[in-house]
């Protein structure tokens, strides 16, 4: 497996809703990209937001400005 | 091969829609079910055509929208989504049967009751005859916005307005003007939109949906996988997921998604002023014709491009089949699903042959089809 990186996960209700924000990311070139939402979070299917620690406050105000409710946000070893 | 049968689905696509469709097919992996590249492409494209619907009925987020299978399991869902036992809805004599035929049963599985507003009324502007229906019990007024059979178009403005004074739901039926006429989920006060791709959306069969205002919850028809909240044992609350359990059409939205796109770089004004010129141009090529009846208020300005007919007491299958097979023309004959207009019409038995237009027609097809029908209308 490869070397695992602190990161930060924002899950969302719907993956729809996943969706929106990876095409907002784009639009605002935020880097990040989706994942399997990862069992650690929570068990079960979909998808989640993927991005470097450092782009927290970035992701939650694009998230605000988009009127996209997270799930939860969440930084693990991944 | 001349097909002038748009109302019941647009042959005459514009070439990127079957692309759309050919590409999705060989590169698509199952959209919300995956994060590898093949799923994420699929569910990409869905968004981005729901962002496009979202645009055109002016629905403030793209999550509201729904896909189906076609505008009648849209209707289906919406009405038994928000229709409670006991509750009084309110309908036209202008429906189509993927209305009627669920308000029925609703009438019969859930103890409502129901209020037909007739032809002349749903047609009249204001709908003044609208408030007039309202009981304690109303929940919802459901209507189409154009007749599939005259083409003639419901006052929406005011429907919306009287149902927003009375708390009432407004479901549209959009299967014969998305596309071409403007609604705006907004200003027109819609809370459910019902829509089908393959008519004037110019997108393949089994595409169609329903946009939910929001806030405002349906019951799902079906449950099922969404590729999300697996460990849930009922369908998640949120939209769109909440109303699409299986995997969606992921290929045929593709081609949804070309045909909106073509739409809004042609506009719908554009689409609408092609459409009405070729059916003014049909009206008036055969209206004076003897023995000629045809359906429909033609002295409004704006109506749905479909021009309804029948050639003195002949069997309107029988002139749609003369039509097809000693012309190639491509026409609907019959009763068009809407069992309540043909009896106000008096053509529950004889139907009626319609031309329905797209704007890809021309003015040479159109000439074509007259010389046709004063040629049938000589023999």
């Amino acid at each position: 497996m490869r070397a695992r990186k602190w990161q930060l996960i924002i899950t969302f209700a719907s993956t729809t809703a996943a969706m929106a924000f990876e095409r907002a990311a784009k639009t605002q070139g935020l880097p990040g990209r989706l994942i399997p939402v990862p069992t650690v979070i929570k068990a079960g299917c979909g998808l989640a937001f993927c991005l470097e620690p450092a782009a927290r406050t970035a992701a939650q105000q694009l998230l605000a400005e988009q009127g996209l409710a997270a799930e939860g946000i969440h930084e693990i070893w991944l | 091969m001349i097909y002038f049968d748009q109302a019941a689905t647009s042959l005459l696509k514009p070439p990127a829609v079957a692309a759309a469709v050919a590409r999705a097919i060989g590169t698509f992996g199952n959209p919300s079910r995956g994060a590898y590249a093949a799923s994420l492409t699929a569910n990409r494209t869905v968004y981005e055509a729901r962002v496009l619907l979202a645009r055109l009925f002016n629905c403030p987020r793209p999550e509201q929208v729904a896909f189906a299978a076609n505008a009648t399991m849209a209707i289906n869902t919406a009405l038994k989504g928000i229709v409670s036992a006991g509750d009084h809805v309110v309908t036209t004599a202008l429906e189509h049967n993927s209305v009627l035929r669920p308000l029925y049963e609703l009438c019969q599985s859930r103890n409502c009751s129901l209020t037909i507003l007739s032809a002349q009324q749903a047609l009249q502007k204001g709908l003044p005859a609208l408030a007039a229906t309202v009981q304690g019990n109303t929940k919802a007024f459901v209507c189409t916005h154009a007749s599939n059979v005259t083409g003639d178009l419901v006052d929406i403005r005011a429907a919306g307005a009287i149902c927003h004074r009375h708390g009432l739901y407004f479901l549209l039926d959009a299967a014969q003007t998305a596309g071409v006429f403007p609604i705006d989920m907004e200003k027109d006060r819609i809370d459910i939109v019902c829509f089908t791709g393959h008519k004037s959306l110019f997108g393949p069969q089994g595409t169609g949906g329903l946009c939910v205002r929001e806030g405002l919850s349906v019951a799902p028809l079906i449950t099922g996988g969404t590729g999300s909240q697996t460990f849930s044992p009922e369908a998640p609350a949120v939209m769109p997921e909440h109303l699409e359990a299986g995997t969606i059409n992921a290929h045929g939205i593709a081609g949804l998604k070309a045909g909106l796109q073509y739409i809004e770089q042609l506009g719908l004004p554009e689409l609408r002023c092609r459409q009405q010129r070729l059916m003014r141009r049909f009206y008036e090529g055969v209206a004076a014709l003897p023995q000629i009846s045809i359906y429909g208020d033609f002295s409004q300005a704006e109506r749905a491009a479909v021009v309804s007919l029948n050639i003195g007491a002949y069997d309107s299958g029988q002139v749609s089949d003369a039509l097809s097979e000693e012309f190639g023309i491509c026409t609907r004959a019959g009763g068009h699903c809407a069992p309540l207009l043909h009896k106000a019409l008096g053509t529950m038995q004889q139907g009626a042959v319609r031309f329905s237009f797209s704007h890809f027609n021309t003015e040479a097809e159109i000439d074509a089809a007259v010389c046709a029908i004063k040629s049938l209308a000589r023999q």
